[in-house]
């Protein structure tokens, strides 16, 4: 029964120190730019069948860490992405100063939407924890 | 006395030389729109005129175009945006001449070019506006990457509205496509974007 005890109060220390630590360490990013490629084929993926989906419907962003928006057209053809026409080659780099939601309509989506919330700069504890548990149940909602 | 003016020369080079190296590695500049690179030309249209000419993009060379698509029944977005591209312009003072504010119908089967221009002139006299066949007018729409759809409206006397891309595009002094400006870009953001290609 002790120990029993003693595991769960060890489960409970190490979350709590996994919350603090998820909470206490800044978020970095190696590049402000959030970049997302067609890779060359799609446009023939997409052709035979294949469900390509390159863009999330809803981007998040973080002022002063990771603020611009970078799409870029590797295949051979003409595409639409996100709220754009890009040309084969062609890269488009779009810049945020202003935290809030913004909606593009975007018609390689199902919604015809694409969502870029943009957040105010990860400086709070409860800002980084929020961020981080954000993106683990973004990762989970995906799988 | 030689060895002096030598050594002169030789400092004012060794001095001189990180200024001509920061001059040839000047910053491309920080736009606040979208930048599209590398730059592609804007496709040309030639469309029926709201001033009652033939309205085309390849006649406005030389100025900045700011192209932005929507229709005259249309109730949130683009007065919003014409009544920005409005402010830009008075904003740019005496420079305004040198930009162009073009708005193409995506509903030609009410705008006409009367309409559109008794439209634009509420906003600001100089702006054009160009109407077509509907095959015409979604062909551009395609060639540009702007989506409009036709969905009934909530309000009975407009009986329908267009849901359409709300961005404006902005085109340099060479007719190349080089900014896409999100719906929402405040003013002088847009003022901004427009005096930097204005420079150009």
């Amino acid at each position: 029964m002790k120990s029993v005890r003693r595991a769960g109060l060890a489960v409970l220390a190490a979350s709590l120190g996994l919350v603090g630590l998820a909470a206490l360490v800044p978020v970095r990013f190696d590049s402000r730019e959030e970049l997302f490629e067609i890779p060359n084929g799609t446009w023939a993926r997409r052709r035979a069948g294949d469900n390509v989906e390159i863009l999330p419907s809803q981007i998040r962003l973080v002022l002063g860490a990771r603020d611009v928006l970078m799409l870029r057209n590797l295949d051979a053809v003409p595409q639409i992405f996100g709220p754009t026409l890009l040309m084969p080659g062609q890269s488009f780099r779009l810049p945020f100063e202003v935290a809030s939601e913004y909606q593009f309509a975007c018609s390689a989506h199902v919604s015809g939407q694409m969502t870029v919330v943009v957040e105010d700069a990860l400086t709070s504890p409860w800002s980084r924890l929020r961020w981080r548990t954000d993106g683990i149940l973004g990762s989970i909602s995906k799988l | 006395m030689h060895k002096i003016h030598r050594l002169t020369v030789l400092l004012a080079l060794l001095l001189s030389l990180p200024l001509a190296a920061a001059a040839s590695d000047e910053p491309s500049p920080d736009f606040k729109s979208g930048v599209f690179d590398p730059p592609r030309m804007a496709p040309d249209f030639a469309l029926d005129g709201s001033n009652g000419a033939a309205l085309t993009l390849s006649a406005h060379r030389g100025k900045v175009v700011a192209l932005a698509f929507g229709f005259t029944y249309c109730p949130r977005v683009c007065p919003v945006t014409l009544a920005k591209l409005a402010q830009v312009s008075t904003k740019l003072g005496p420079l305004a001449s040198e930009l162009q504010v073009l708005f193409v119908t995506v509903d030609p089967e009410r705008d006409t070019p009367a309409r559109l221009l008794e439209f634009l002139s509420f906003f600001n006299p100089a702006f054009l506006g160009g109407t077509g066949e509907k095959a015409k007018l979604e062909a551009l729409r395609q060639a540009y990457g702007v989506s409009a759809t036709r969905v009934v409206s909530d309000n009975a006397k407009l009986g329908y509205e267009m849901h359409h891309s709300a961005s404006i595009y902005l085109i340099d002094r060479e007719g190349k496509l080089r900014l896409l400006v999100p719906f929402g870009k405040s003013v002088d953001d847009i003022l901004h974007d427009v005096q930097l290609l204005l420079k150009k």
